[in-house]
This record gives C-alpha cells, sequence and structure tokens, in this order.
C-alpha cells in the first residue's frame, strides 16, 4: 500500500504546490512597487538635495533653469501640520477620555464609535470642500479667503478620528485595578484619569497620534484649495491668514509643470517627505515591539 | 482613635473639586460629541451647497456628461463612471493579490520572521502619500507600461475597454495605481482576519486528510470570509475617495469614452481640478459631485461597518 506515502506526482500534491506558488507570485507582486518606488525616490530624489534647497523660495515656472529651494513648502508643512494637530489632539484625546472613561456602552457612545468610523472613511477632498464652503468662501477667518490656519483645520479633521480611537483604544487597555486603587484611596474622576491612566496608556497613543501626524503630513487633497500654495518665505504671524505652501501641494503642482527643473524639485521635496514618514512608521513599530515585550500588566 | 475617626468623617471633597469633577466631564462629553457635529455638518454644509445644481438639474445630472461653464450645462456622468470603473477594476486586481499575500504570511511556507518582514514591508507601503505615488506613476509607471498598452490596443482593440489609441496619461494607469493603495488595505485586514480563525478547525480539516490548500479553501476562508469582505468595503471606499494619484495619472479629460486607454476622470479628481478657479453655478455642481461621492462612500463604509458588526468571528 502505497497510500500511507507521501505520492509527489498525486493531484492534490501538485495542486497545493500551484497554489503556494502563486500566493509566492502574489506576494512578488505586492512588494516589488514599494521596493521600486523608495529605491527610486531615494536615488532620484537624493540626488537633488543640496543645502540650498533648505533655504531658497522656489522659482515660478519657466523655462530659466534653477528652480531654487523648498524653504516655504518645508516650513509651511511644519505649520499647518501643527494647527491640524493642535485641533485635533485636545478634541480627539478629550472624545477618546469620554467614550473610554465615562461612557457605559450605551446609545450615545456607539453612535459616536460609529461616528469616528464613518469619518474615517469619509475622502480627504470632502473635508477640503467642506471647509471651502464653511471658512474659505465666507471669509470668516477676518476676511482672509485662502489661508494655512483653514488647510490646518481641514487635515484637523482627517486626523480626528485617529486621534479619538488610538486614546479610546489605549485607555481600555489599561488594567482596571488601576482605577479601582486609584478611586479607592480618595481620588476624584478627573484625578485617576489625568493622574493615573492617562499616563499608563501615553506610550500607545502617542505612538498612535504621531502615526496619525505623519500621515496627515502627506495629505494633499483637503490643501489645495484651502491653504492653495505660495511661492514666498513666511515671516511671521500675519502669514498664517495668507495663502501658505506646503510640500505635498509642491509635488502636486510642480509634478504637472512641463519644466524638467520644477520636476526636480518635486522629486526633492518627495525624498524629505516620504523620507520623514517612513522613519517615523518605522521608529514607532520598532517602539511598539520594544514595549510589548516587557509590558507589565 | 476618635480622633481618627473624626477626621475621617470631616473627609469630604470640597465643593471646588466636585465641580472641577462635572466640568472635566461635561467638557470630555462635548469633545466627543464634536465627531457627530463635523459628520453632520460636513453633510448639510455640501448638500446645501449643492442645492441650486440640484434643483436645476435634478437627477438628470447623473446621466448627462456635458460639462461646460460657458453654457451653464452641466452633468457629472463621465466622472461618476470614472470613479466607478476605476474603483471596481482596482479592487478587482487587489482581491486576489491581496489575499494571496495575506494567505502566504498566515501559513508557514518561510519562518515567522520573513513573513512580518514582508507584513511591514506591505504596511509601510500604506504611509507612503499619495501625491508622491502619483509624481511616481507620472514618471516612471506612465513610461514603462507604454509599450504593453500599445500592445493591448494593437490586440484587444475591438474590445471596447481598449479601443482607443493609447496617449499618455489614461484611466488603466490610475486603476494601476489604485491598485498600489489598496494592496496594503487588503492585505493588512485580510491577514487580521485570518489570523483570527481558530487553529483548531486547521487542525481538524488537516485530522480528515484534507490538505493544505483544500483546508485554505474550504475552512480557513470562509471562516475568514466577513472580515475579508469588510477590508474589501474599505478598500473600495478609500478607493473611490481617493484623489491625488488618480488626479495626477487620469488624464483629467470629462470626453465620455468607454475605453480605459483615453483620458478619463474621477469626481474627485474633478473637484481637484475645477475647485479652485470655478464661480456661480459650476460652485454649486461641484458641491453636488461631492455630495453624490460622499453618499457614495458613506454607503459603502457604514454597509462595511454592519458587515463587521453583524458577521464578526465568535469562536
Amino acid at each position: 500500500m502505497n497510500s500511507l506515502f507521501y505520492q509527489k506526482n498525486s493531484s492534490r500534491n501538485i495542486g497545493d504546490k500551484i497554489f503556494t506558488s502563486l500566493s509566492l507570485i502574489c506576494v512578488v507582486i505586492a512588494i516589488l512597487p514599494l521596493i521600486f518606488l523608495v529605491t527610486y525616490i531615494l536615488i532620484k530624489g537624493g540626488a537633488q538635495i543640496t543645502p540650498e534647497l533648505f533655504t531658497l523660495e522656489p522659482n515660478p515656472p519657466g523655462d530659466d533653469l534653477d528652480a531654487g529651494g523648498i524653504n516655504p513648502a518645508l516650513i509651511g508643512t511644519l505649520i499647518i501640520t501643527t494647527i491640524a494637530s493642535m485641533i485635533a489632539i485636545p478634541v480627539g484625546v478629550g472624545g477618546g477620555i469620554y467614550l473610554a472613561e465615562y461612557s457605559k456602552g450605551g446609545s450615545f457612545s456607539r453612535f459616536i464609535r460609529f461616528g469616528v468610523n464613518v469619518l474615517a472613511g469619509v475622502p480627504s477632498i470632502i473635508a477640503g470642500v467642506f471647509i471651502y464652503a464653511l471658512i474659505v468662501s465666507t471669509k470668516i477667518l477676518f476676511g482672509s479667503m485662502y489661508s494655512g490656519l483653514a488647510g490646518g483645520m481641514a487635515l484637523s479633521i482627517l486626523m480626528l478620528p485617529t486621534v479619538i480611537k488610538t486614546t479610546d483604544e489605549g485607555l481600555k487597555l489599561v488594567p482596571n485595578e488601576l482605577r479601582y486603587a486609584s478611586l479607592g484611596v480618595g481620588a476624584s474622576m478627573y484625578t485617576t484619569i489625568l493622574k493615573i491612566t492617562l499616563p499608563s496608556a501615553f506610550r500607545s497613543i502617542a505612538t498612535g497620534v504621531v502615526l496619525g501626524i505623519a500621515r496627515a503630513a502627506g495629505e494633499t487633497a483637503p490643501l489645495i484649495f484651502t491653504a492653495l500654495f505660495s511661492y514666498y518665505y513666511i515671516t511671521g504671524f500675519g502669514d498664517l491668514f495668507y495663502e501658505m505652501g506646503s510640500l505635498a501641494v509642491l509635488i502636486y503642482n510642480f509634478a504637472l509643470e512641463p519644466y524638467d527643473a520644477q520636476n526636480q524639485l518635486a522629486w526633492a521635496a518627495s525624498f524629505i517627505l516620504v523620507l520623514s514618514i517612513l522613519s517615523v512608521n518605522i521608529f514607532s513599530r520598532i517602539l511598539a515591539a520594544l514595549t510589548e515585550k516587557t509590558k507589565r500588566v | 482613635m476618635e480622633e481618627k475617626l473624626a477626621l475621617f468623617k470631616n473627609r469630604k471633597r470640597f465643593g471646588i473639586e466636585k465641580n472641577i469633577d462635572i466640568i472635566f466631564k461635561n467638557t470630555a462629553l462635548v469633545l466627543s460629541s464634536f465627531v457627530a457635529i463635523i459628520l453632520l455638518g460636513i453633510v448639510l454644509v455640501v448638500f446645501f451647497q449643492s442645492f441650486e445644481s440640484f434643483s436645476r438639474y435634478g437627477l438628470k445630472f447623473l446621466v448627462t456628461s456635458e460639462w461646460n461653464p460657458v453654457k451653464d450645462e452641466y452633468g457629472a456622468f463621465t466622472a461618476i463612471y470614472g470613479t466607478l470603473i476605476t474603483s471596481f477594476l482596482s479592487l478587482l486586481i487587489t482581491i486576489p493579490l491581496g489575499v494571496g499575500t495575506a494567505i502566504f504570511i498566515t501559513e508557514d511556507f518561510v519562518p515567522k520572521v520573513f513573513r512580518e518582514i514582508i507584513g511591514s514591508f506591505v504596511e509601510l507601503l500604506a504611509a507612503i502619500p499619495s501625491v508622491v505615488l502619483g509624481l511616481w506613476a507620472i514618471f516612471v509607471m506612465e513610461p514603462f507600461f507604454r509599450a504593453f498598452f500599445v500592445f493591448l490596443h494593437n490586440f484587444f482593440g475591438w474590445v471596447p475597454l481598449f479601443s482607443t489609441e493609447p496617449t499618455g496619461r489614461n484611466s488603466l494607469l490610475a486603476i494601476l495605481i489604485l491598485v498600489v493603495m489598496l494592496l496594503p488595505i487588503v492585505t493588512s485586514i485580510a491577514r487580521d482576519s485570518l489570523n483570527q480563525v481558530p487553529k483548531k478547525l486547521r487542525n481538524a480539516s488537516y485530522g480528515i486528510g484534507a490538505s493544505r490548500w483544500k483546508t485554505i479553501f474550504s475552512v480557513i476562508l470562509p471562516a475568514a470570509l466577513s472580515g475579508i469582505m469588510a477590508g474589501v468595503l474599505l478598500a473600495l471606499g478609500r478607493a473611490m475617495g481617493e484623489t491625488m494619484a488618480v488626479t495626477m495619472i487620469i488624464g483629467n479629460s470629462n470626453a465620455f469614452s468607454w475605453s480605459l486607454l483615453s483620458p478619463g476622470y474621477t469626481i474627485s479628481s474633478m473637484l481637484a481640478n475645477q475647485f479652485g478657479e470655478a464661480d456661480g453655478s459650476q460652485v454649486s455642481s461641484l458641491f453636488y459631485a461631492a455630495f453624490v461621492l460622499m453618499i457614495l462612500s458613506l454607503v459603502v463604509n457604514i454597509f462595511a461597518q454592519w458587515l463587521v458588526k453583524k458577521f464578526s468571528l465568535k469562536y
């Protein structure tokens, strides 16, 4: 009786091999674009990196060979993401605290959690459309139309679901014994949250929030008609109320220019954007892996 | 002893501390309801802004493809068709690739370290901004695929989908870049749901003599199906709303064509292109298109959440 032994040529074993190789092919196809993309950006963009890139204004597209630098866009991205974080983090952490610490699983909290998931699925360009209708076209911000402030608000809508979700989930992981202990020695609810539960969930919340910020930094669609773009240095606080450039919009605008010099600048900006986003991602992944190993309960 | 008890009795919480507690709770409550306010605000604002266009063109807006600001004629059929065709076709390519990858990294074909590296590689792909993918698509992908598109047209030109001469940017490129963007979503959700299938199901299947792939197809995949479906729907929502990479590579033409090799339009690329310099009834029509996009993605998202809740694994 051969049937107890592995039969190389039986149809089931051949079929298994075929499917195994098919899934390997899937993996190769899935991974190839990433490898191509990252190496191409690193080579093509890295070659454009010069000290002047970080200090100069971009020159308006034309056929002059020198495209200038990306200083205003770099600073603009920093400012716009800071504004977005300053709105989304307090609101999101506060909302997350309510969901995780106060709500008792009633219909309100279920509705909010559902809303968070729905808001996370709203296309990013709709956030831009919304802020355009609410702020840009009404000139509600002291008569200014397109502004860095409006861009930051549009981005904050995209960050908000991430922040609430990570706060909610981070706080839920904190063991209840800590809360009981704190309440048991007579601490009030807000002291317990601020002094005990939030600090012990700090690292997981911070990781999620930083990843959310990194994602927002690369978003373009909400900015193209809220913050628009600017070629000029950001000089002071007042510039918040005017058009503001950003790396993402710079890449979009200059990729579509017919001039080679502007295209090169887009590659350089992509290099900086991708390098910072990937390093934030890899760093937080390593941090999360380390925390998991040394987790105490 | 008596003294201590007296101390205990007087240890009441101060009024001010109580008030802070109440204020803190209510602030958190208000902040959490911001989500609902923003969501409602988005729906209402986009709806009311599109009202003028809605009352003028009605549902005809959805089926005509005239877009002429000079004559004040607006119809978004080309863009709606483009949104649907690009997202569905890209999903059709992504599902087998993503699920195949997910199976590979949940089975033990290679040591765990490699599988984890592959998994985090795919997830890193999701972190790359779509505008960078668009840049890459313009300068690397388009030249790379040009010869292939000419081949497609020459040999399959009789199929309506490939009936036009390829000239640079087109809908098929947009579909391909969408595949790159959707792969990480489908893969990571499919992987999570495959991982959640309990080991005893697999062991039972092996025990009655099923081969590995028989087990995968008849036991593991059906058990993980609802999770995978939810991931696919989330990816569909993302594909419909995706703006930058698609806008940069699709060619942005409002002339309707069945062919994937001709320039096309999606709702989001129409918004990205025209919103900045639109005025008058064009703005209202753009809001109408945005409203259509929003409803499409809301329906898909809510359906995905319902699916997760209804069919989530309970082992």
